[in-house]
């Protein structure tokens, strides 16, 4: 786990980042100067009220969006400096993203839609469906694999999602309130099959949520106020 | 928590001896604090007096002689009573955490990093009891008393976030008083 004055390269890292939007009259201010490091294998929570940045700084991290000052490194490589075609390359093979709604294509079946980026990696359409039936398997969904995601529950689809984020093995998933509408006993089944699938792939975890039910499946947990981090907890 | 009624509903099953109620009370509520012997003898000495359960024998399993007790029916009735009893909502808790945001204001501390450490407390409790709960083959009756402790603590962190953001009015208003 990271800890303050460690060393070693980090797996993710935001430095200073500042990122507004708007034109002059109206502009937001959504970060400023938010700093935090993502190990491999490391789950960390971004928590905070509405409006403080968490998904802004999710965005940033996850090269979704370029930071307007500071530095966002990947493995060492400035993420916010790379060309867009090697940025979007790097999104599909090394991150999963998970929103609060799954963002599943309506019309494909649950195992089409986990199967989907293994497809666009150039994946054998056998071996995609193999693979993808798997990942179903490891998130309890696998009954639903012909469901589309308006036939599953919320939970479910939730869970369709996080199969979809990791079946290209990434190093990191970027969840931005990924329970954000589900019920509790939803919300836990979708996290425990998160973080145990996490735990077992090595794959890091930066988990934006408000809900400090869910911040307490992380390791630690970087509190966000007015566009930065207001308080780093380290724990072991 | 009322251990004579706990008792008696551990023998609601039927006939038990002391040694098997302390073991099945720790077992059903695993996050509550065991029972120790004394405690439970005590209890069922009690229970008996008061006429709410009976003596139903002893047995030995090749070991020390054992007296059985079984509720009595007027323990079952009381059991029922107890049961149906609303507990009382606790409407103004003399809660610590308030207590020493107050007196901090009042004697000039930082009560803004007290409430940061304890959020950072709180969480870490929160962590220890989610792994408790989630990890595999965690029983019933552990997942659901580790979901009251974490629910609780939710609570009191939900305070401290909005205590956090009242902090520049609660200064003024203690320093005026």
């Amino acid at each position: 786990m990271s800890s303050k004055g460690d060393t070693s390269v980090p797996l993710l890292e935001g430095r200073d980042l500042g990122k507004a939007y708007g034109r002059a009259h109206g502009r937001t201010e959504a970060l400023r100067g938010a700093s935090l490091r993502l190990d491999a294998g490391e789950i960390l929570a971004v928590t905070g009220t509405s409006g403080s940045g968490k998904s802004t700084l999710l965005h940033c991290l996850a090269g979704i969006v370029r930071p307007d000052t500071g530095a966002v490194s990947y493995r060492g490589e400035r993420l916010d400096q790379l060309p867009e075609k090697r940025l979007s390359e790097l999104r599909r093979t090394e991150f999963g993203v998970v929103f609060q709604f799954g963002q599943l294509i309506p019309e494909l079946t649950a195992l089409d839609n986990v199967a989907l980026p293994l497809l666009l990696a150039g994946v054998s359409r056998a071996q995609a469906h193999t693979r993808a039936g798997e990942w179903l398997e490891r998130f309890g969904v696998r009954g639903q694999s012909e469901l589309r995601p308006g036939e599953m529950s919320g939970g479910q689809a939730q869970r369709t999602a996080l199969a979809r984020a990791l079946v290209t093995g990434p190093k990191a998933v970027f969840a931005d309130e990924p329970t954000g509408a589900l019920d509790s006993l939803a919300s836990e089944q979708v996290m425990t099959a998160l973080v145990h699938t996490a735990r077992e792939s090595g794959t890091a975890i930066l988990l934006v949520t408000h809900d400090t039910q869910v911040a307490a499946y992380a390791d630690r947990e970087l509190r966000m106020a007015d566009g930065a981090v207001a308080g780093a907890e380290v724990t072991a | 928590m009322s251990t004579r009624h706990i008792l008696l509903g551990l023998l609601a099953g039927g006939p038990s001896h002391g040694y098997d109620l302390k073991r099945r009370h720790d077992d059903r509520f695993p996050q509550a604090r065991p029972l120790a012997y004394g405690q439970v003898y005590t209890t069922l000495q009690r229970l008996v007096r008061d006429g709410l359960a009976e003596v139903d024998g002893t047995d030995s399993d090749g070991g020390p002689e054992r007296t059985k007790y079984r509720a009595t029916d007027e323990g079952a009735r009381e059991l029922a009573e107890w049961a149906r009893q609303i507990a009382p909502p606790a409407p103004f808790v003399a809660n610590e955490i308030f207590a020493k945001v107050v007196v901090s204001i009042l004697a000039g501390g930082d009560p803004d990093a007290y409430l940061r450490a304890q959020r950072a407390a709180h969480m870490a409790r929160m962590r220890e009891l989610t792994a408790v709960k989630t990890a595999p083959g965690a029983d019933l009756a552990t997942v659901l008393s580790a979901d009251y402790a974490l629910n609780h603590l939710d609570a009191d962190l939900r305070w401290m976030t909005t205590t956090a953001a009242r902090l520049t009015t609660l200064t003024a208003e203690v320093d005026s008083a």
